[in-house]
């Protein structure tokens, strides 16, 4: 175990880039970056046909301190740059790191519209249930009723189920994870970027210096320990009863459908579109020629 | 001017044009939004770009447009998107990224009357301000104006070129008119254009620093899975690509991407001189009134008035030198624009030798004809 | 024609007659197919359907500045809105073409009028192809364009299985303007007056 953790250390930091990073002790990006990195090395894919792409937030800087090729895009956008990467190098794996303002709010209508297309991507997205960068806001996960730096009276709006989003909008695969819950966020990192189609990862993860703090939910101890507590595994929650449920949220996988990914497809269209145009092409040597010389 | 006599000549309108041209170029990738008047490039890439291998995607919308228009790019494929005002609005902040990652793209503002949804079908010159400094923050870039189906075809390609060779975005501007005016152009063959790629590195993985400054002040570029690995990021980066906030570093990097632009002045700053060696006025003039302009001094010419035109083909860097030139040379410029005066700002900055400018603006959504130009060529 | 002269037609008519595509044709025989010259531009609206539509064709022998119409010397107008609105720079000795049908009040007397719709609706079968029967008229009419290649522009223009119609109805709008004098229609008399004007 230890031996591995040294491996990845090795094999995938970016030794010339200066650490420490810029997350707070205690912070679920670590933990997320960890099981992503042993599940890509689980997966012995190479790491010149690795993108990793990420928006803006304390997520967004993860790329940085990876070896791979990492592009920090702007905030929301990391899904349009994933889908450019991919149609135009369709062998590169493409991952994209988001957070949940980063994804839902801003970049919500390229979340679901990359869902609907079902280009082959894997986005990862870290649900802390608040923008921790710029100082604690809420965004479009934070519980109704939580304060934050922008509903210090208590939030009136309602969140978002980034997971239940995901499989309406038509992604091939989605699961849900906890940053408590590490060896099945790597399992299900794994099983997302194996998917051929668009695959979520929604990781419930803590940030206890923004969120936590404003609503008495403790420390990333605590905060962490509380994923444990009520986090349920999907098959065994559709065992238990409403009451049950109270408080409870779901993990592991809510949708792994097979259904044609648009950039395979899209070779069906350039093939088709070639052989077009060498018929037209043909035909405009035999009466086209004709048509010029009169 | 590409048109060649003895080629054989084919019909088309300026927004085809722009399509051949950017397949000549070498253009393999366009993202885009539906939006008039420049759907017709996105449609008719949808249709070329898979018969050569190429991909064309329509996006969510012009954010997102853009965004894979620099993924492709990265990923080493030429690329480009179309749009017209309202979608230009929404490219901005991409088009900073591009700037500051120095990802090679060609965008073309197809202008309408603006501000807002505007005139949609009506011709306007309204974004020339916006091109040059639509993101934010200080930032080099390169703005290209179209007069002719001719010119749609070969300042797209020059579009492509310079984009490649100084790693930045370039905008085309056009609009209404050129985009739906049809001509019969002859086309060169491919073998007849020049055509330049971006600089690929070709030092060992590990010696390749992805921002490192050089005699051009364009670093080499890698494509992604090339094997070079490396970091890109729309914050303001060191030599390595990594954010930094070392004001030296920070210092460095914005004299750089300006530097490599004011580099290549010479070859990118293109202007067109007609009837302007013996002129005592002339006009100062782009886009599809040029061509206005053009008829005007003719017309001028025959009652006997010494009137020339100069063409901007390029609008930003704006060609100082030319207009300077031209400035001293003559006693009165005519700046006709169909917008408030946005070209006529720049050419006031620079007049040191005190020219008279004078202003004819049109912004009802029409095009500004030769007649109100001659009248000011006959009067002042 | 001089070098640096230029001709200019404007169609007119409304949405869907196919307004556009018979300037495209023209164009087309005109720079591709002749080699001269030619600029077509065009004005619309947001509809599809219905609503004004115009396109023009500007033709010469040299490199064309301006690429609208200055002063038009064949106006083809299909509806009576069309006429009404885009008769107003016809030269003084510009000529004026309309369907019979659909134009019943004609701003001039040197204007030529044919049942181009009627032709193509009762001759040709299709009353779809109205625009072509007009646009052989035109083509005959403007003396710009030859006609074999106005028929090989329309042949490279219009959709697959409907070359036959198509050509028809061109060939008809030929035969019915032949059967025009133009010399015989009424001039502008006081022309050197009107360019005073």
């Amino acid at each position: 175990m230890l031996e591995r953790a040294e491996i990845i250390r090795k094999e995938y930091l970016r030794h010339d880039k200066k650490f420490p990073h810029v997350w707070c002790p205690g912070c679920g990006n670590g933990i997320v970056m960890g099981a992503l990195l042993r599940g890509i090395h689980g997966l012995q894919l190479s790491k010149d046909d690795i993108v990793l792409t990420s928006g803006i937030g304390c997520s967004g800087r993860m790329p940085t301190y990876i070896d791979f090729n990492t592009i920090h895009t702007t905030h929301g956008r990391a899904l349009t740059f994933s889908t450019g990467i991919k149609l135009a190098k369709p062998e590169l794996t493409v991952i994209a790191v988001m957070g949940d303002g980063d994804a839902t709010a801003i970049g919500g209508n390229h979340f679901i519209h990359a869902a609907r297309r079902n280009i082959n991507l894997t986005a990862i997205i870290i649900n802390n249930s608040t923008y921790g960068m710029t100082g604690g806001q809420y965004s479009p996960t934070t519980p109704f009723g939580s304060k934050s730096t922008t509903s210090v009276y208590g939030h009136v709006e309602h969140a978002f189920s980034i997971a239940e989003l995901a499989v309406t909008a038509g992604a091939s695969f989605v699961a849900r994870g906890t940053v408590y819950h590490a060896v099945h966020l790597e399992e299900i990192i794994q099983q997302a970027i194996m998917t051929r189609g668009f695959s979520v990862v929604e990781v419930i993860s803590n940030c206890h210096v923004q969120h936590g703090r404003r609503n008495k939910l403790g420390g990333a101890v605590e905060m962490i320990t509380s994923y444990k507590e009520n986090a349920v595994m999907i098959g065994k929650a559709a065992k238990m009863s409403p009451e049950e449920l109270e408080g409870k949220f779901t993990i592991g996988i809510l949708a792994n459908v097979k259904k044609p990914v648009s950039s395979e497809q899209y070779q069906r269209v350039i093939a088709e579109a070639r052989q077009n145009a060498e018929k037209i092409a043909s035909e405009k040597e035999t009466n086209g020629v004709k048509r010029y010389e009169e | 001017m590409v048109i060649v006599e003895q080629q054989k000549r084919v019909l088309l309108q300026g927004n085809e044009a722009i399509v051949a041209g950017a397949l000549a170029a070498g253009c393999r990738f366009f993202a885009g939004y539906p939006i008039t008047p420049a759907s017709e490039i996105s449609e008719l890439l949808s249709v070329k770009l898979p018969e050569l291998g190429g991909t064309f995607i329509q996006m969510e919308d012009e954010i997102a447009s853009m965004g894979a228009v620099i993924g492709a790019s990265l990923a080493g494929t030429k690329s480009m998107t179309a749009t017209s005002g309202p979608g230009f609005s929404l490219m901005q902040e991409n088009i900073g990224y591009a700037c500051v990652a120095e990802v090679p793209c060609v965008i073309v503002n197809v202008m309408r009357g603006g501000p807002s949804t505007g005139l949609p079908t009506s011709p306007s010159q309204g974004d020339v301000q916006m091109a040059r400094w639509g993101t934010h923050g200080d930032h080099p870039i390169i703005v290209l104006a179209v007069s002719s189906v001719s010119d749609c075809f070969s300042v797209t390609i020059k579009a492509f070129n310079l984009s490649e060779k100084y790693r930045t975005p370039v905008i085309i501007l056009s609009d209404e008119v050129v985009a739906h005016t049809r001509e019969a152009v002859a086309l060169p063959d491919a073998e007849q254009i020049r055509l330049i790629d971006r600089i690929k590195p070709d030092v060992p993985p590990e010696w390749y620093t992805p921002y490192a400054d050089n005699n051009r002040g364009v670093p080499d570029m890698a494509a992604l899975g090339d094997g070079y690995r490396h970091h890109i990021t729309g914050l303001i980066h060191d030599d390595r690509g990594y954010p930094t906030q070392n004001s030296q570093e920070v210092e460095k990097f914005h004299k750089r991407i300006h530097g490599k632009i004011s580099k290549g002045f010479q070859e990118i700053m293109v202007t067109k001189a007609h009837l302007m060696e013996d002129a005592e006025i002339f006009v100062i003039a782009y886009g599809s009134v040029a061509r206005s302009a053009l008829k005007a001094v003719r017309d001028a010419r025959a009652e006997g008035i010494k009137a020339g035109l100069l063409q901007l083909i390029t609008l930003f860097p704006f060609p100082r030198k030319s207009v300077d030139t031209y400035l001293r040379q003559c006693r009165v410029v005519i700046v006709p624009e169909m917008n408030m005066g946005q070209m006529s700002r720049e050419i006031s900055r620079i007049n040191q030798a005190n020219c008279r400018i004078v202003k004819h603006n049109r912004i009802d959504g029409h095009l500004i004809n030769p007649e109100e130009i001659l009248r000011h060529l006959t009067t002042v | 024609m001089k070098s640096d002269e230029r001709y200019e037609i404007r169609f007119s008519g409304s949405g869907g007659q196919g307004i556009i595509t018979a300037a495209v044709v023209i164009a087309d025989a005109v720079g591709s197919f002749d080699n001269r010259y030619v600029c077509q531009t065009q004005s619309y609206g947001p509809e599809a359907r219905g609503g004004k539509s115009k396109a023009e064709v500007v033709i010469s022998n040299s490199p064309i500045d301006y690429p609208k119409a200055l002063g038009v010397d064949l106006l083809l107008a299909m509806t009576q809105t069309a006429c009404d609105a885009y008769f107003f720079d016809i030269k003084p000795e510009g000529l004026l073409v309309v369907d019979s049908g659909l134009v019943p009040q004609l701003p001039t007397s040197r204007a030529v009028s044919i049942p181009f719709t009627r032709i193509a609706r009762e001759d040709i079968g299709r009353e779809l192809v109205a625009n072509m029967v007009a646009l052989g008229a035109v083509g005959y009419l403007c003396r710009q364009v030859s006609l074999e290649s106005l028929k090989q522009a329309l042949l490279s223009r219009v959709p697959k299985g409907t070359e036959q119609m198509n050509s028809e109805a061109l060939q008809a709008g030929i035969e019915e303007a032949k059967k025009i004098d133009l010399d015989s229609l009424p001039r502008s008399v006081l022309s050197d007056w009107d360019d005073e004007l």
